[in-house]
């Protein structure tokens, strides 16, 4: 459901983002910055989440990039579109990331989807709830495969899910908690459920 | 013999312990780090090289003999470059995401040493964009690290000066193929470049650079803390050491878990994973190394065993050792038709073969999922795959059929009978063109 949009007329890094743009910098050698356009739309990215509740990259954003960089705009737009992550139209106030490749479909993918539609109110991929609190968008691979199915709320991973453990999820979202990510079945990480059957005697040094 | 605790080398695997300094240094981590970069470069590759490495990001390149590749001395005064491929992006693969938020120091010690090896002072840690978490992790030990002295000036009191930086990737599969990462890191679009020149002449910013995966270099400092024999005791000749499997699908218990080298593939699911579900009987198909290596059906998983030679003859590959299960409930074709969709997704659309080819071929695995098709588009799926892979610039293209070439080598009955169900269903109406 791609909805018409509102570009906004201006965009300005804020404190917060400047004091991060000077970390970011130091990364890269003399003359290298244009390195540093990821993690500037990323920056952006986030300030737009921060400012209005709606993560994404407007092109006056991109556009301050470019001038941050010394980069010519096309560049920057050049880069924007080609990740994926970067979200270049108004994004609901959480992301649902839904995988779909086929270690997290075998594991029964589909009705972690089922569950974002039913739970978000959401017709299908690229839909935005009414409410505005729900974007839902498939990607690809999330690489957590050993506890798929996966769901990737904004930064957050939500681990071996099934259907009623999506939503579950989603409506706490909805009543502004936030649930802690990782396994929602309480295994430790990537070990086997039931606890790990290694790495139980592994040797240590003595503490200094 | 199963491997033993304490023969593993990612000892905080599942993050049981905590990732920071003075536990990992209890781990080992960091212990007599300078006496080991004492022995010199060429000890360090000469160790690295008797130890069998091979690289584990998926193609199984001899670690060593790829640091050998880099220049000795910089005559011109370009630096030389460590870039750290930790893009994990590859269906089923999963590990790497492991290593830096629990045992994030073994990556670190590694580019340290492995930065000796090359004859490089930085390192950049290409991390996936979605592994963002990760990230703050691997991130705050290395300010661990520098706080501690061992990284920047004097890196670990080793007289070697080394600093190290995470770059983030932001959702793009290509950007593993080295030279796309490459591009990426210089803040262009993920395109690979033609070969040669290889990066080990001009690479990052033109400089002279290697790209390892994340495990590779976090296995290197055990390897020259132990000793390159103890590591090529594990497993085959020239398949040797020990590797992180990432067991999924239909087990039991999926699960990340260190194991040796040439471990029998059975043995593998059925002593970490719990085993099939339904039991050994009930597999139906094995995807042995992530989403680009052809699958294998239950007769040759009954005996082939783990490691790069070993499934390069069952025409398939040890990859990224992800190990995908599917028992006889999976509709492969459909299995495969998402992979197909993948590289569709994927493709960076660079080379005509990859970007119209990838497309072309999920729009035809889309209808055999169906069983709209006829018999004879079997053959002509096949050979389009044939005339896409090998005529592209990376490899991308040729990771995107193989999974398809796997599916009719091993389950064309299966294919045809879903063509014929269909015919049957829908006797009459007209049939669609080859590329719908």
């Amino acid at each position: 459901m791609s909805v018409a949009h509102q570009e906004p007329t201006s965009f300005t890094f804020d404190a917060d983002s400047d004091a991060q743009i000077e970390k970011i910098l130091a990364r890269y050698p003399e003359g290298k910055k244009a390195s540093g356009v990821i993690p500037l739309l990323y920056v952006a990215q986030k300030q737009m989440g921060r400012q209005t509740g709606s993560a994404w990259v407007p092109r006056v954003a991109m556009d301050a990039v470019a001038v941050r960089l010394g980069m010519a705009p096309i560049r920057v737009y050049e880069v924007a579109t080609f990740y994926f992550m970067f979200n270049t139209k108004p994004i609901g106030r959480f992301h649902l990331q839904v995988c779909g490749t086929t270690p997290c479909w075998l594991r029964g993918s589909d009705e972690v989807l089922r569950a974002c539609k039913d739970a978000g109110h959401l017709k299908g991929y690229g839909d935005t709830s009414a409410d505005g609190l729900f974007t839902m968008t498939e990607v690809e691979c999330l690489g957590a495969c050993v506890n798929a199915p996966i769901l990737q709320v904004d930064d957050d991973y939500y681990e071996d899910l099934d259907y009623a453990s999506t939503v579950a999820l989603i409506e706490a979202l909805k009543r502004g908690e936030r649930p802690k990510p990782g396994s929602v079945i309480g295994r430790q990480t990537s070990a086997p459920e039931g606890g790990p059957t290694t790495l139980l005697d592994i040797p240590m040094m003595a503490k200094e | 013999m199963a491997l033993s605790d304490k023969d593993r080398i990612f000892t905080n695997l599942y993050g049981m312990q905590s990732w920071q300094l003075p536990e990992a240094r209890r781990r080992g981590n960091w212990d007599g780090t300078a006496a080991i970069i004492a022995k010199g470069r060429d000890w360090i590759i000469e160790e690295m090289k008797q130890s069998g490495l091979r690289g584990r990001g998926g193609a199984g390149f001899p670690t060593g003999m790829k640091w050998s590749f880099m220049p000795k001395a910089s005559p011109d005064g370009r630096p030389s470059y460590l870039v750290v491929n930790c893009d994990e992006s590859e269906p089923g693969t999963c590990k790497d995401r492991d290593i830096i938020r629990h045992d994030p120091h073994t990556l670190i010690e590694g580019c340290l040493m492995a930065g000796v090896g090359m004859g490089a002072h930085a390192g950049y840690i290409y991390v996936r964009g979605e592994y963002f978490n990760e990230g703050v992790i691997l991130q705050a030990a290395i300010d661990e690290a520098y706080d501690a002295g061992l990284l920047g000036r004097n890196a670990a009191g080793s007289g070697w000066d080394f600093d190290l930086y995470v770059h983030r990737g932001a959702g793009a599969y290509i950007c593993g193929e080295e030279t796309a990462l490459i591009e990426s890191l210089e803040g262009k679009k993920g395109m690979p470049r033609l070969k040669p020149p290889f990066p080990a002449a001009v690479g990052l910013y033109g400089c002279p650079t290697t790209v390892n995966n994340v495990e590779t270099i976090a296995v290197v400092p055990t390897i020259l803390r132990r000793g390159a024999s103890w590591f090529a005791s594990f497993g085959r000749p020239k398949n040797s050491g020990t590797k992180v499997f990432c067991i999924q699908g239909h087990v039991n218990k999926p699960c990340n878990v260190e194991a040796e080298m040439s471990i029998p593939l059975r043995e593998l699911i059925d002593r970490y994973a719990g085993g099939v579900r339904g039991g050994w009987d009930n597999l139906l198909a094995v995807i042995p190394g992530g989403s680009s290596t052809p699958m294998i059906p239950k007769a040759v998983c009954d005996d082939v065993l783990m490691d790069f030679d070993s499934l390069r003859e069952q025409k398939t590959g040890l990859g990224t050792a992800a190990v995908i299960v599917m028992d006889k409930s999976t509709d492969l074709i459909r299995a495969i038709a998402r992979l197909a969709k993948f590289y569709k997704h994927e493709s960076c659309g660079q080379c005509t073969p990859c970007r119209e080819g990838m497309g072309w071929q999920m729009r035809l695995m889309d209808r055999m999922v169906e069983g709209r098709a006829e018999i004879a588009e079997i053959d002509v799926l096949e050979s389009v795959t044939r005339q896409i892979e090998g005529h592209t610039i990376c490899a991308l293209a040729d990771g995107g059929v193989w999974p398809v070439q796997g599916l009719i080598r091993h389950f064309r009955p299966m294919m045809e009978e879903r063509i014929a169900a269909y015919h049957a269903k829908k006797a009459g109406g007209s049939m669609p063109l080859a590329a719908e």
